[in-house]
């Protein structure tokens, strides 16, 4: 009698519990950034199906605890007394045995169909090579007709498409996450990786992270992808596969501020005031560009053969020795005007 | 056991020796010249070696400091007398006989010696374990630190890299694997009825190590280059490229897994061959039963990490590209056999806990363990299903795709004997007389916690979710739930369950709660956000990141430094109560395991009397039943509770009731 009164009073508890929790984390908590591919999609959805599932497990084990706390506490006479000697209950035991495996299978079912469709090969995909290297991500769009591919230090995609994405790694291991697509494959030496995204027809910008440690400067390999209309995809990667000018009417040194604070990433690693940018990974580029440093032909040679000087108290080796394959000759110029510029 | 040997040794008085013979005796004089002897060999062998090789430089630090990182150790241990009795034997000398002089401490420079008494060795190794947590928790605080707003605060990226890696270096394996191993060398002879562990030799040995492990990861600070950087998964082939620093750790985990399967070995010895008589499997304590399972996983699969971290030594000292694909290496390798021993260790690091919590739980609810045969079951089923898991951590890694798909439903399948342990420790609890004090709130505060961690585990099997956040802080989230929430809270109801065993004292009741509340409040304010912060897309291990973190990151420093303060209330308690609490009775909790049953502190060796066991170790409940008693049993009626002339002892619950032995012995 008393304790059917009490297993009426967990279930309430255990009801409001359950829809109390269940309202947070489905309504009031915000998991996920935008989603932006339909992968992404799939993701959220085995997300939110493992929440439903797990908060009633969750408030039954706080149900169980927090009620035998209340009600068997020990009460003042109680001191010497003992618990009834209940050793087991096999029909109990076999229960939760069988539930939880046959829920556990269900939700592997469940995830391997999600993977199944996530990883499909498309008709139609648009490849993209990834190069990851300490500390910068190189995007690379092979052409038809023998062309050289596009190379970007950003990422560029047309919204609504099938993207497959090729990974490779020129020294270490990183790993190629993009939050928004909920993607991520290491970027592994001496292997290729891959992995398939689609689009939405969302036009906008998202981060891209490296979520492998990769060395000093881990935390700065970051870059970003532009999901844009086909058109003005097309548009862009004709316009890359061009040579860079500045914009008319903007000077050389204008241009590589530009560079220098947004697609390269230099930032993320040297401090310049005039460019407001305060990385502490590679020398302090308004202090030592001074001097004999001060010429075009070191910062020149500083940025397409990073090792050919070390500053002391710097290693080596950590500069990204690429930019005079990424980089197009306007491009060069412009970063070293703007860095004679600032240090003057 | 004979008589002659239960005499209590006569405590050691302080004599003036001269000089000479110090210098010759084991201890720490002969360390001070054994340790500098030791590195000039090392010196001295790569010298010569390079000089005769025409290597140029001759004298490289490099080579003379990674020699020597193996070589001193040694040197330090053989001064300080751990090999003495082997070297004897193995000369054909003649041994020194066994006067059992060395067992017990009767000051606290006992402690710094090469002690054979296991429960010496079992404080050895807990206090050892919470100097290094120490370490360890502060080198979180100055991440948090730096961690409190985006943007570089004080320290280098480099530096921060560092912070991390010594961080779980340290708690992994100088905390949590240790301490349980410390707690289990203190209590687990006694709980079967064992005068010692099997190996009291080998057990001072693999004490021993620890500190040499511990003092070489902090050390690598002041190796050129700063310490190791690459996180304690020290993936190649960043690994084999990063300066000095990084040796330290290949080294240091060669001595902490030898001291770990050592002990695993004395373990699984001491409990196959040295239980009391009539104590069958099935009537052992789940504590023992969780240090059997535990020892099998780590003879098993620590070699694999030596094995993973000897190749990255002989790539890194001797050019062997063992992973550098340039050079036909193989890059994923490296990952699947760490891997293959780093899942277990999760399972080293939990099972040991669920071993105490079966102990406090059934003592404190004043009841019988629910299922005590399938929580036993379980835990093997953990061993086996545990080797059946490891390339979940590999889901983004390159390997073969197909891999993924058993590994994902074996990870999804290793809950159910998980879920089983929970259950049955919740029906444990049900209508029991429950205790609501210090050792019992930990457990709460496991079962709600370990729970969380063991549904974001599931959620981290499923393949899908797992690719977006391998790498994450919803990784590092979950890894706090399982082995702060898991393991540490069980960990601090271990040491306040057998504080009074182990020091003859009692803990503060009060401090002990508090310590609880701010614990447990601290650690889910620190710990919930960064699941969001996962999803949300920051990674883990970055001394920078996005500033749409920077709220969450600023609450998680705060509640982190709240955390930290949690810690010492703990450490005032524990010291201020070893030096001064109230003297604690044989057997205060009225437990009826075996280690409950003597003196606190326990005599010097153990028991007066074999103990024989005659039922089950938790039948709380059950009138007038005993675990063990210390006469022979009548062989009639030894099996049925030895309700017959056979004095019982502890539990029960009117009291010692004509005891041989136990609670009247204070």
């Amino acid at each position: 009698m008393r304790d059917r009164r009490l297993i009426l009073q967990m279930l309430a508890f255990f009801l409001v519990g359950t829809g109390v929790l269940l309202f947070i984390v489905l309504d009031v908590v915000h998991w996920f950034p935008a989603a932006a591919t339909a992968q992404a999609r799939n993701v959220d959805r085995l997300y939110k199906v493992m929440l439903i599932v797990s908060v009633p497990i969750f408030v039954l084990v706080e149900t169980v605890v927090v009620f035998s706390v209340w009600k068997f506490r020990m009460r003042p006479g109680q001191e010497n007394m003992d618990g009834p000697p209940i050793h087991g209950n096999t029909r109990l035991e076999v229960v939760w045995t069988a539930l939880p495996a046959i829920l556990l299978l269900s939700l592997c079912t469940y995830a391997f169909t999600v993977l199944h469709s996530n990883e499909k090969k498309k008709a139609n995909e648009m490849i993209v090579d990834v190069t990851g290297q300490q500390f910068t991500w190189t995007f690379s769009y092979p052409r038809a007709n023998g062309q050289p591919p596009v190379k970007s230090l950003e990422l560029y995609l047309p919204s609504n498409a099938h993207i497959y994405f090729r990974i490779h790694s020129k020294d270490v291991i990183h790993s190629f996450w993009i939050p928004a697509f909920r993607l991520q494959e290491d970027a592994v030496p001496g292997i290729t990786t891959d992995y398939r995204a689609t689009t939405t027809n969302t036009a906008a910008t998202y981060p891209i992270v490296c979520a492998v440690l990769c060395g000093l400067g881990h935390s700065t390999m970051r870059s970003f992808v532009h999901v844009m209309p086909p058109g003005q995809f097309a548009a862009w990667e004709a316009k890359a596969g061009g040579p860079v000018t500045a914009a008319p009417g903007q000077a050389p040194a204008a241009l590589g501020k530009q560079m220098f604070t947004s697609s390269l990433g230099c930032g993320g690693c040297h401090t310049i005031a005039d460019a407001g940018t305060s990385g502490t990974v590679g020398p302090h580029l308004d202090q030592v560009l001074k001097g004999p440093k001060h010429s075009a032909a070191f910062i020149r040679q500083s940025i397409l053969q990073p090792n050919a000087f070390i500053e002391k108290g710097y290693p080596a080796n950590v500069m990204p020795q690429t930019f005079g394959a990424v980089l197009q000759p306007t491009q060069i110029d412009a970063l070293v005007a703007y860095l004679r510029q600032v240090s003057k | 056991m004979s008589t002659a040997v239960l005499q209590h040794p006569p405590p050691t008085t302080p004599q003036r020796r001269p000089l000479a013979a110090k210098l010759k005796a084991p201890g720490w004089y002969r360390v001070l010249w054994t340790t500098p002897l030791g590195f000039g060999l090392c010196y001295g062998l790569v010298t010569g070696i390079r000089a005769v090789s025409g290597y140029t430089p001759v004298l490289s630090g490099k080579a003379i400091t990674t020699t020597s990182l193996i070589g001193v150790p040694f040197a330090f241990l053989i001064g300080l007398g751990a090999f003495d009795y082997w070297f004897y034997w193995a000369a054909g000398r003649r041994t020194r006989p066994e006067d059992h002089s060395g067992h017990g401490a009767h000051s606290w420079r006992d402690y710094f010696r090469v002690n054979t008494d296991h429960k010496v060795i079992g404080i050895q190794y807990v206090v050892n374990s919470f100097f290094f947590f120490l370490v360890g928790g502060l080198l979180a605080e100055l991440m948090r630190a730096e961690l409190a707003s985006p943007g570089a605060q004080f320290m280098s990226a480099n530096s921060f890299n560092e912070l991390f890696s010594v961080h779980a270096s340290l708690l992994i394996f100088l905390f949590i694997i240790p301490v349980f191993a410390g707690l289990a060398n203190f209590v687990l002879p006694l709980m079967i009825g064992a005068p010692d562990m099997a190996f009291p030799r080998l057990n001072a040995l693999s004490f021993w190590l620890l500190p040499i492990a511990g003092i070489m990861m902090v050390a690598s600070f002041l190796a050129p280059g700063g310490a190791f950087s690459t996180g304690w998964t020290a993936y190649a082939p960043l690994s084999t490229n990063v300066p000095l620093g990084q040796t330290f750790f290949t080294i240091a985990v060669q001595f902490a897994g030898a001291s770990s399967i050592a002990t695993a070995l004395n373990f699984l010895v001491t409990i196959i061959t040295m239980r009391a008589p009539g104590m069958s499997f099935f009537r052992m304590p789940l504590l023992v039963w969780a240090n059997f399972s535990t020892s099998l996983l780590v003879v098993i699969a620590t070699p694999f990490i030596a094995a993973s971290q000897f190749l990255v030594l002989l790539d890194r000292a001797l050019g062997f590209h063992f992973f550098d694909a340039g050079s036909g290496g193989n890059v994923v390798m490296y990952q699947h056999i760490f891997w293959f021993y780093s899942h277990p260790a999760v399972y080293i690091m939990m099972l040991p806990g669920f071993g105490i919590v079966s102990e406090v739980l059934s003592v404190k609810a004043r009841k019988p363990i629910f299922g005590y045969r399938m929580m036993a079951f379980s835990l093997l089923a953990i061993v086996v299903l545990g080797f059946t898991v490891w390339a979940h951590h590999m889901f983004t890694s390159g390997m073969q795709a197909w891999i993924r798909i058993p590994m994902m439903i074996t990870t999804a399948i290793i809950a159910v004997p998980t879920g089983i342990k929970i259950f049955s420790w919740l029906a444990t609890l049900w209508r029991g007389i429950l205790r609501v004090d210090t050792p019992m709130l930990f457990v709460y505060g496991f079962l709600t916690m370990f729970t969380l961690g063991g549904i974001s585990g599931v959620m981290l099997a499923m393949i899908p979710i797992d690719i977006h956040v391998s790498g994450t802080y919803f990784i590092v989230a979950h890894i706090h739930y399982v082995l702060f929430g898991g393991s540490l809270f069980t960990i601090f109801a271990g040491v306040y369950y057998w504080f009074p065993k182990m020091t003859g004292r009692m803990y503060d009741e009060t401090l002990g709660k508090l310590h609880f509340w701010l614990t447990f409040i601290g650690f889910n304010l620190t710990f919930g956000p960064m699941h969001i912060l996962g999803l949300q897309g920051m990674p883990r291990r970055v001394a920078d990141y996005a500033s749409k973190f920077a709220g969450l990151n600023l609450f998680i420093s705060i509640a982190a430094f709240a955390l930290g303060l949690s810690t010492f209330v703990f450490l005032y308690n524990v010291i201020s109560s070893w030096r001064g609490g109230p003297r604690a009775g044989a057997n205060p909790w009225r437990a009826l395991t075996l280690e409950w049953q003597v003196s606190s502190p326990p005599p010097v060796f153990n028991f007066d009397t074999i103990p024989t066991v005659v039922g089950g170790p938790y039948e709380y409940g059950v009138q007038d039943a005993v675990h063990g008693i210390f006469q022979p049993a009548v062989s009639a009626g030894g099996g049925s509770g030895g309700s017959g002339g056979a004095a019982g002892v502890g539990g029960g619950g009117d009291g010692p009731a004509g005891t041989a032995h136990g609670p009247a012995r204070e």
